[in-house]
């Protein structure tokens, strides 16, 4: 889209096509022709699997759609209609059910790798701002699926959310019961999120047209965080980052066939296997495990209304990073001192997860408190002194000197 | 510092991290133990012919369980989500479709209403799901103490001991999915135990491998050695009987098991293949360009 399309049209229709509507160009300069740094590593293909597993769950999705009740008398029972009538039923669901697990997998590596090699830095704002975007809309759509099902999990998890609401001062409640639309999670609530839970990975996939747009003007980082100088630094997207991409995904699809196939249940909560009563409340209300470390913050704060603001906090915060972070150096590698604190909020978060999972109990909210301290601190204090008082690294001059010097050889495009 | 310096430095920054997480683990482990006070059931494990990647249900194991099922368990137990017609399904206990007919016509079945607008039972067609023992949660619990015994459709799949850390992660890899009847085996196998001292069941029945906050249940134990005749020679054991039906209840929860190992080791060795290839293609491509 920068004007470094090679394209040119060929056949007469392409040249008539190409004067009316120049997307045969459009798609050749952002996926064929596109320049790909060279020294990317396999981090960089969770952007691709990332796309994969979005179209993956909405095919899945529309065909469960097809079997699926969205009523609270019926909805159970056409799950299991689903998995024992309808031929390769089980394939879809359990695939879309560890799907949406592989998704989240997938986009916190994506994440990681962000903050890693700072990729959110100028020029890349919008981008990481998109990304966020994204995160969030996944997390509305994972949550809202879960509650498709209708087992004990979907319902008494949705109560729990959605009654985190009812912290707000004054109209708390009547958001609530206007969330529910009736006075507890029942009929209307699992039509309107059947009905959303349909709706929102198509504004993903629109939110991930724009990522892919404003990564296309920016360009792609590298490990090594300096741009690229010149077409030595770079290769054409195709063959090179499209066939590694697709090496990747279908690494990735090997894993994700292990759960599928093979431990199908082993992500799920057996409880969900419970059809939804709203006389019996689990001993153990958890909600999935991508959601785990923002429900441990959400417990480990006393107060109703300042735990809903540190959950929603620990998230909005992640859109300001970009100008947290003061530090002018990308890539982790060639600051000395953050490279220590990303790997701490790495244990720190993965722990937040763990304490999530357990029953806030004596010293787990005690370390719940802690680590949720600390995630604050990394992000609002850590980050904006790093920069100040860091001596990064010097950088190599360039992406194709750093290869060398890596290799060895010569470098050649 | 060259860049493959830089690399090994991110690789011993990974491994540093995953190494304090190991040696973080038995100190969470020990950690968790002492903070579940109370009781907890114990539960041992089994082995069974479904498990693993070759899995594959008994026939003969399944079509006794049925047995017990329908002689015992199905005074009390519904199981609405399954029909007569599944007993012959492929990847089930093998019953022919003729079997399956005879064995329908001696279930009574509500259906109706008819012309003059009355309910009839009519024998059972095999078409028609499993009836329920009782008509409705309120008699069902009538009948049992105030206690509520669980469908049965899904029940292999709906209890789980709690997955400990760091037993949890072992689990993915050695494929652990059998946590149902190993729960179900456990529970009836596991009665006329004697309770250690202090602990008593006001009510209910104390056994020690029930999941809950006591180890008592409102089922009394459901079976005793010889209550239901084995054709096939298997001894007539409560350790046989509560095999069997386990195995059949992880069938009835998981009908379709068997496809899923056999699609499973085609669909990975297909993307393994295609990877391979994939890693070779793209090995070729860059072997001009330095990176
Ligand atoms: C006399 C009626 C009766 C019979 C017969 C019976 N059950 Fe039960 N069962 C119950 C009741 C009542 C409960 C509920 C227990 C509770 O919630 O405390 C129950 C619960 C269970 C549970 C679930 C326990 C839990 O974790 O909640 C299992 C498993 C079970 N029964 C297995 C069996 C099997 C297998 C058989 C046949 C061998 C059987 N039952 C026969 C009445 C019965
Ligand atoms: C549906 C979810 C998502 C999809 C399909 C997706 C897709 C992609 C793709 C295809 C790329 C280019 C390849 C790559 O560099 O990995 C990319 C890059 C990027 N994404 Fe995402 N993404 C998603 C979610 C997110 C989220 C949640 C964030 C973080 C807030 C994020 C942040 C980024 C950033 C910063 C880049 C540029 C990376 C770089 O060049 O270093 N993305 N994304």
């Amino acid at each position: 889209m920068q004007g470094h399309s090679t394209y040119t049209p060929g056949t007469a229709f392409e040249r008539w096509l190409d004067r009316r509507l120049p997307i045969v160009g459009l798609v050749h300069s952002s996926f064929v022709s596109f320049p790909t740094p060279k020294n990317l590593n396999y981090f960089w293909t969770f952007g691709a699997i990332l796309s994969a597993m979005l179209v993956w769950q909405i095919l899945t999705g529309i065909m469960l759609a097809m079997h699926y009740t969205p009523n609270d008398a019926l909805a159970f029972a056409s799950v299991e209609h689903i998995m024992r009538d309808v031929n390769y039923g089980w394939l879809l669901r359990y695939g879309h059910a560890n799907g949406a697990s592989m998704f989240f997998i997938a986009v916190y590596v994506h994440m990681f790798r962000g903050l890693y090699y700072g990729s959110y830095k100028e020029p890349r704002e919008v981008l990481w701002l998109l990304g966020m975007i994204i995160f969030l809309l996944m997390m509305a759509t994972g949550f809202m699926g879960y509650v498709l099902p209708w087992g004990q999990m979907s319902f008494w998890g949705a109560t729990v959310i959605t009654s985190l609401f009812g912290a707000i001062p004054v109209v708390g409640q009547s958001i609530v019961t206007w969330l529910w639309g009736g006075f507890s999670v029942g009929d209307p609530t699992l039509n309107r999120f059947f009905s959303l839970h349909y709706l929102l990975p198509f504004m993903i996939a629109g939110v991930v047209v724009l990522h892919v747009w404003a990564l296309h003007v920016v360009g792609q980082n590298n490990p090594t965080g300096v741009e690229p100088k010149s077409t030595e630094d770079t290769v054409p997207f195709t063959p090179y980052a499209t066939l590694k991409d697709i090496f990747a995904t279908s690494v990735f699809f090997v894993f994700f066939a292990w759960f599928i196939f093979y431990i199908p249940n082993y992500l799920g909560d057996p409880d969900n296997y419970v059809e939804a009563n709203r006389l019996a409340t689990p001993a153990h209300i958890v909600p999935e495990w991508y959601f785990l470390p923002f429900y441990a913050i959400l417990r480990s704060i006393p107060d109703k209304l300042g735990g809903v603001i540190c959950m929603f906090g620990a998230i909005v915060m992640l859109f300001a990073v970009p100008w947290l972070d003061t530090s002018k150096v990308r890539s982790a590698n060639y600051r000395p001192l953050y490279r220590w604190f990303f790997w701490i909020l790495v244990i720190v978060a993965i722990g937040l997860g763990w304490l999530g999972a357990q029953e806030p109990k004596d010293w787990y909210v005690f370390i719940s408190r802690l680590l949720t301290a600390y995630y604050f601190i990394h992000f609002l204090v850590i980050l904006p002194l790093l920069g100040l008082i860091e001596t990064p690294k010097p950088l190599p001059p360039s992406i194709s000197e750093a290869v060398l010097a890596k290799t060895g050889q010569q470098a050649h495009a | 510092m060259n860049a493959n310096s830089k690399r090994m430095v991110l690789l011993r920054q990974g491994l540093l991290a995953v190494g304090l997480l190991v040696l973080v683990m038995p100190a969470v482990a020990a950690a968790q133990e002492a903070a579940t006070e109370g009781y907890l059931p114990t539960i041992v494990k089994q082995s069974w012919s479904f498990a693993g990647p070759f899995g594959k249900f008994d026939k003969a194991q399944l079509q006794r369980g049925y047995k017990v099922y329908k002689e015992v368990c199905a005074n009390c137990h519904s199981m609405k989500f399954v029909a007569f017609r599944n007993l012959s399904d492929e990847g089930g206990p093998g019953f022919t479709e003729d079997q399956v007919k005879t064995l329908a016509a001696g279930y009574k079945v509500q259906d109706g209403p008819n012309d003059a607008g009355d309910m009839f039972d009519r024998p059972g067609k095999p078409s028609d799901h499993f009836p329920s023992p009782f008509a409705n949660e309120k008699a069902a619990r009538a009948a049992n103490g105030g206690g509520l015994p669980p469908d049965m459709s899904v029940l292999a799949k709906a209890r789980s001991d709690e997955k400990r850390f760091p037993q949890w992660l072992f689990n993915a890899v050695l494929q652990y999915q059998e946590y149902g009847p190993d729960y179900i085996y456990n529970l009836i196998t596991s009665y006329g135990k004697e309770p250690p001292v202090g602990v008593t069941c006001p009510t209910g029945n104390y056994n020690p491998a029930f999941i809950g906050t006591t180890p008592c249940l409102a089922m009394p134990q459901p079976i005793q050695d010889g209550s239901v005749t084995y054709d096939d020679g298997t001894k007539p054991t409560i350790d046989n009987y509560a095999r069997d039906v386990s195995a059949f209840l992880m069938w009835t929860a998981e009908p379709k098991l068997e496809e899923r190992k056999e699609t499973g080791l085609k669909v990975i060795i297909f993307l393994i293949v295609l990877a391979s290839l994939l890693y070779f293609t793209k090995r070729r491509v860059w072997s001009n360009v330095a990176h």
